[in-house]
């Protein structure tokens, strides 16, 4: 009797666990086997089950460089979420409560809103012709209009505004974690506000801001609708390439390689990562 | 003129009075409690010490300066919070001289002064160790140790002894009261504890209410309570109503009920009704025959060091509190015979119910 009670919860999770199979555990094994086909122009798909497809993409400077520059801007838009995130989430956090629930809303706002929607409402600040350059040359500051529009900065601007919600509730939940009386401590020892901040509530949230960046940086780095929108084909990342050689080179051995090869990289980063900052916190925080 | 001033010190926070015109001086090198139910504004009052809440009304003076446009990280004062508050991402060397590097005192210097103060509270050999890898008795310490560190004027305690097991409290009780007199430093204790108050303090002001209802020594706050609330919050105590009837030299003669009683003349004229507090450990057992009154022991608890007995007697159920000698005194069930000296009966005021 007790021992069929102790199977129970694994029976129960059992529907959840075919869907998670289904969904998500089949299609990925299926780009894992279908990365080793081959692909032909007069042949179409074959399989052939050799390394081609992986050592065509790293061997191919054209592929470094768009991997490159996924990282750089994934890692860019990180750091500035942070940036933004941080003391965003500390004046949230410091806020009377009926003010709080207000300012929370427009921080999720970007969340609540199509991300194509979103993007393409960017693209009308962004362009040549955009709102931001129409006002900056009214205003006789620029001669010009500033290229934003099929560049990585204004594929950054657009990912930080919708990823900063997420560093603000990583961080937000870190600070409700500490002893509000610790800023109280300080103070009496003699420390300003500046001092408080730096010295003892952005250490203690550390570990918050940490947590933020990893879902930051794997969201951005995978990034799909705003690259595609804000970059074209100009400015190609990662999850565009793919994109690009399942549905216009047709060559969807090459795409299902180049897609197994960004999992394992933002895997490996996001595995080194969260062990660094184990080992790092592992004595402070526990 | 006293060190630290408190006049007609008032804090509302929207309808709720929670410190209501208190008025307090504490000397220098003076160890005062606030203590009081939760509720009483005694945590409220040292927020405003602090400087963390502002006073709705009132003064502050440190040293006769006034604190009103005086922050909290200017005014020098040294605290102990309830959960210690120390630093969790700095060793317990940082800890303690956080304070010292916010007054630039150079490390050289600095390194000197955390090693005394850790050495103060004997915990020499720890200071490289995370706060969360020390036990609860060691980060109290290293609390008191960052707080007297920076040499303050005034030290504020904030129940600091609340989160320590029973046996590590009286430890830290005794060593407490040691470093305070050894250094001198001016000290308020806010506490629920009337133990810990009575162990630690020079003079104890019993808060009620947003109020001081009493500020006197230990001894006298115990023996001499003011009013029912003192007289119950302050240890045990059973409360006797009784009818003034007249004076028999410098003894009052009371009536409750049928029962004639005695008891130290002071306020309470004939005809006034008043309570009387008489503390369970001054009632002893005696022969019916000579005994005030007569009652049946209800319950009797063995509680190791001392026994606990409820009686039923004609003054509704008594308390009573023995030392333990060695043998059970009475049992349940058992007639005895009450009987207590009458110039241990305290007459209350009473104009303090509530």
């Amino acid at each position: 009797m007790a021992r069929r009670g102790a199977a129970v919860p694994y029976y129960l999770s059992l529907p959840a666990l075919a869907l998670f199979f289904a969904l998500l555990i089949v299609p990925l094994g299926m780009t894992f086997l279908l990365s080793f086909y081959r692909f032909g122009f007069y042949t179409g798909i074959e399989p052939a089950f050799d390394l081609a497809n992986y050592i065509d993409v790293l061997t191919d400077g054209y592929f470094h460089e768009i991997f490159g520059r996924t990282f750089a801007i994934a890692l860019v838009t990180t750091a500035i979420a942070a940036l933004i995130g941080t003391p965003e989430a500390y004046i949230l956090y410091r806020m009377k409560a009926r003010w709080r629930s207000l300012v929370l809303l427009a921080i999720l706002g970007p969340l609540l809103i199509s991300v194509v929607v979103r993007t393409l409402g960017w693209a009308i600040l962004l362009g040549n012709r955009g709102v931001i350059n129409d006002v900056l040359m009214r205003l006789g500051l620029i001669e010009a209009p500033i290229k934003m529009m099929y560049t990585s900065g204004g594929i950054v601007i657009a990912l930080v505004h919708v990823f900063v919600p997420f560093m603000v509730i990583a961080v937000w939940a870190a600070l409700h974690r500490q002893d509000p009386a610790t800023e109280r401590a300080a103070a009496s020892l003699g420390a300003s506000q500046l001092t408080i901040f730096f010295r003892i509530v952005l250490p203690q949230a550390m570990p918050g801001v940490l947590s933020g960046s990893l879902i930051v940086f794997s969201l951005a780095a995978s990034a799909f609708a705003t690259p595609a929108i804000l970059g074209g084909r100009r400015v190609k990342v990662v999850s565009t390439t793919v994109y690009d050689e399942f549905l216009n080179t047709l060559n969807w051995p090459l795409g299902a390689a180049i897609a197994m090869l960004l999992l394992v990289a933002v895997m490996a980063i996001i595995v080194s990562y969260n062990r660094f900052v184990e080992r790092r916190y592992a004595q402070v925080f526990g | 003129m006293a060190f630290l001033e408190l006049q007609r010190l008032s804090k509302r926070f929207g309808d709720v009075v929670a410190v209501d015109g208190l008025d307090l001086a504490v000397e220098q090198g003076e160890f005062v409690s606030l203590l009081g139910p939760s509720g009483c504004g005694k945590t409220t009052t040292l927020q405003m010490i602090a400087g963390f809440e502002d006073p709705t009304g009132g003064e502050i003076r440190i040293a006769g300066r006034d604190m009103a446009n005086v922050r909290a990280n200017r005014r020098g004062i040294g605290i102990v919070f309830q959960s210690y508050a120390l630093f969790p991402h700095m060793t317990v060397e940082q800890n303690v001289g956080f304070g010292l590097e916010m007054r630039k005192v150079p490390a050289g210097e600095r390194a000197g002064r955390v090693a005394e103060a850790l050495e103060l509270v004997r915990l020499g050999g720890l200071a490289a160790r995370y706060p969360r890898a020390l036990s609860g008795g060691q980060q109290q310490r290293v609390a008191l140790a960052r707080a007297l560190v920076i040499k303050p004027d005034l030290l504020l305690l904030d129940e600091p002894l609340s989160n320590l097991d029973a046996k590590l409290r009286e430890e830290m009780q005794i060593e407490l009261r040691n470093i305070q007199q050894s250094t001198g430093v001016t000290t308020v204790l806010v506490t629920h504890d009337q133990t810990e108050a009575m162990a630690l303090s020079d003079r104890i002001a019993v808060m009620h209410r947003g109020h001081i209802v009493q500020i006197s020594t230990p001894f006298e706050a115990y023996e001499f309570p003011k009013s029912d609330f003192v007289s119950t919050f302050l240890g045990k105590t059973n409360l006797v109503e009784a009818a003034v009837e007249g004076r028999d030299g410098d003894m009052l003669c009371l009536r409750a009920g049928d029962i004639a009683l005695k008891a130290p003349a002071g306020e309470g004229a004939e005809g006034d009704r008043v309570l009387l507090s008489i503390r369970p450990e001054k009632i002893r057992f005696a022969d019916p025959a000579k005994a005030v009154i007569r009652g049946r022991v209800k319950t009797g608890v063995f509680l190791g060091n001392q026994w606990l007995f409820q009686i039923d007697s004609p003054l509704g159920e008594l308390l009573v509190v023995h030392q333990n000698a060695g043998r059970a005194e009475a049992k349940a069930g058992d007639e005895v015979g009450l009987a207590w000296e009458g110039d241990q009966v305290r007459v209350l005021s009473g104009d303090d119910h509530g």
